[in-house]
């Protein structure tokens, strides 16, 4: 992914064929993928495919065994990671948790508290907060220290339907506020945040990319829900192989390889633009995809 | 009048105890207990090897401490074992290296209760200049280390993907670990060095909101435990250095008491349980 004209400033990450392995196993390769200013990209694939490792390694908390990662200089960085346990014997309150790794104004907290809707819980411990409301003081935690890149892994786990959307939104406006770069995990295979500019399907590589499609565009959707959700999108993929169970890989051409990986001459551009709905996605982990599924509703949540 | 070895005491063990209570916070937190067992009992390797090679007792120690605790970083990385099998193993050979070296250098007298338990009534003026002077450097230190070690203890990738080099402080914290140790033997002794470093730190938790006051909270029950623990020592004729870590005890418990207007806390500890 080149990077047109006049757009290599807002450049906040390339990666270039990264991979990383460990104990022999590649848990990605061959990932190419540009993080801009403004832009919202979000990773989606099945468990194991290797999403949070990919924003790991974007944010170089891991380190690529294979590639390239580059990151502009001074990039800060708001991180909501995928899990947090918090042990019950560190006393630690919301307040705190705001200023976990960096001084924070108490203007600043409380507008980052008042955006996520929980700014009564500022003096509570975390430790007895519910998981939709950790996760916003998460959020919020990540968004107050005003960072040039959002990385939020899985941000609406434990959230309810309503508090999704409007956890969708807010991310939404923080982008257009701030314009930082936002680089997202969804929970979810084929529902995605509508404002996303680029939807990125892993399954340890880049299996195919492109943008979403408004969720009011798709009548199974609507068949499911009767009305639209502000805020959620729909992605519709195609793809051009199979992961197999034992980790191999099918081709559409119907030749088996040992891995996927984009220069192995399998690959064709196999992205379908047409919203049709009775697409394929086969998964190693198979299951129904001739419909589309509610976020709340799909047995996807990683665990 | 109190007499002078009682007054040196007094001084050398609250100055331990000041410096032990936000180290403690760090290892209660970090579930390193076990960890902190471990380089104390190594630091009987490092008395014996500081006989057998006559090099500075403080520094040996030190210097076997900072080894343990790499060699337990290098352990986990290459081995399948768990950390936890691995610390038994490294805790307890590293004790019985130092007892087996001790028993062969028959040239020398070796006061091994003293190494053990801790022997706070013989400090001298140079000791507690040592202790204030070291236990200085470590506060002063945690103060500069305090932010990355809290946010890498709630989460390590969290504080890496910020940039607060998490991996760096955590080295930091494992020579603080070791130069306390080191500072800490004459004291309570090798086998009790954990309990001054656990005890207040959990005593603390049942009172304090945050990390910061827990961390000062520790360091005055500390303080307090190495009072009370002297003077009872002093008037029932017990061992000091196990008084001391009754007197924490008791104070933990004390800590335990139901109080109005505080029922979740308390239960928390104990159970240990994780969001």
């Amino acid at each position: 992914m080149l990077a047109e004209p006049g757009t290599s400033d807002r450049i906040l990450v390339t990666m270039s064929n990264a991979g990383i392995r460990r104990q022999g196993r590649w848990l990605v390769r061959g990932i190419d993928l540009t993080l801009r200013k403004g832009e919202i990209v979000t990773l989606i694939g099945p468990n194991g495919a290797g999403k949070s490792t990919t924003a790991k390694l974007a944010i170089g908390v891991l380190k690529a065994d294979e590639g390239q990662v580059q990151r502009s200089s001074g990039l800060k960085v708001g991180y909501v990671p995928q899990k947090l346990a918090i042990d019950r014997t560190m006393p630690l309150t919301v307040e705190r948790l705001m200023r976990l790794t960096g001084p924070l104004s108490k203007d600043r907290l409380d507008a980052a508290l008042y955006a996520v809707s929980i700014p009564h819980l500022v003096k509570a411990e975390v430790q007895h907060l519910s998981g939709g409301e950790f996760q916003r003081a998460l959020l919020a935690r990540a968004i107050a220290r005003d960072p040039d890149l959002l990385v939020l892994d899985e941000p609406v786990q434990g959230v309810d339907f309503a508090g999704e959307t409007a956890l969708y939104q807010l991310i939404g406006e923080i982008r257009d506020k701030t314009g930082c770069g936002i680089l997202m995990i969804s929970h979810d295979l084929h529902v995605v945040m509508a404002a996303t500019d680029t939807v990125v399907c892993l399954n340890g590589h880049v299996c195919c990319r492109g943008t979403p499609a408004a969720v009011s565009q798709s009548e199974d959707y609507r068949r499911l829900f009767g009305a639209s959700r502000p805020g959620i999108a729909f992605y519709n993929h195609q793809h051009d192989h199979t992961h197999l169970p034992d980790g191999r890989v099918q081709h559409r051409d119907g030749t088996i390889t040992d891995h996927c990986h984009p220069e192995d001459g399998h690959h064709h551009d196999g992205h379908d633009h047409d919203h049709h709905h009775g697409h394929e996605h086969s998964h190693s982990h198979s299951h129904d995809h001739k419909h589309v599924h509610a976020p709340d509703l799909t047995g996807d949540r990683h665990a | 009048m109190l007499d002078d070895f009682f007054i040196r005491a007094l001084l050398a063990g609250v100055g331990l105890a000041l410096t032990t209570g936000p180290l403690g916070c760090l290892v209660v937190w970090r579930r390193m207990a076990y960890f902190g067992d471990t380089m104390a009992h190594s630091a009987l390797l490092g008395v014996a090897l500081s006989l057998l090679l006559e090099a500075n007792l403080l520094i040996s120690v030190f210097a076997v401490a900072v080894a343990v605790s790499l060699l337990l970083l290098l352990l986990q990385r290459v081995h399948a074992l768990s950390a936890d099998s691995l610390l038994g193993i490294l805790s307890h050979s590293t004790l019985a290296i130092g007892l087996v070296m001790v028993a062969f250098m028959t040239w020398v007298r070796i006061d091994l209760i003293g190494y053990l338990f801790g022997d706070i009534l013989a400090v001298t003026w140079m000791d507690i200049a040592l202790i204030w002077g070291g236990g200085t450097l470590v506060l002063v230190s945690l103060v500069f280390l305090w932010r990355p070690l809290v946010a890498s203890t709630v989460s390590h990738e969290l504080a890496e993907a910020e940039g607060l080099h998490p991996e760096r402080a955590r080295l930091c914290f494992m020579l603080l670990m070791a130069l306390v140790i080191a500072i800490a033997m004459k004291i309570v002794g090798i086998m009790l060095i954990t309990a001054l470093l656990i005890i207040p730190a959990a005593t603390a938790r049942q009172f304090a909101g945050s990390p910061e006051r827990m961390a000062v909270l520790a360091s005055i029950f500390g303080a307090v435990s190495v009072v009370l623990g002297l003077f009872g020592s002093l008037y029932q004729d017990t061992p000091s250095g196990p008084s001391i870590v009754v007197a924490a005890l008791l104070l933990f418990i004390i800590s335990l008491l139901p109080r109005p207007g505080r029922q979740e806390a308390q239960t928390d500890l104990i159970s240990g349980g994780r969001r």
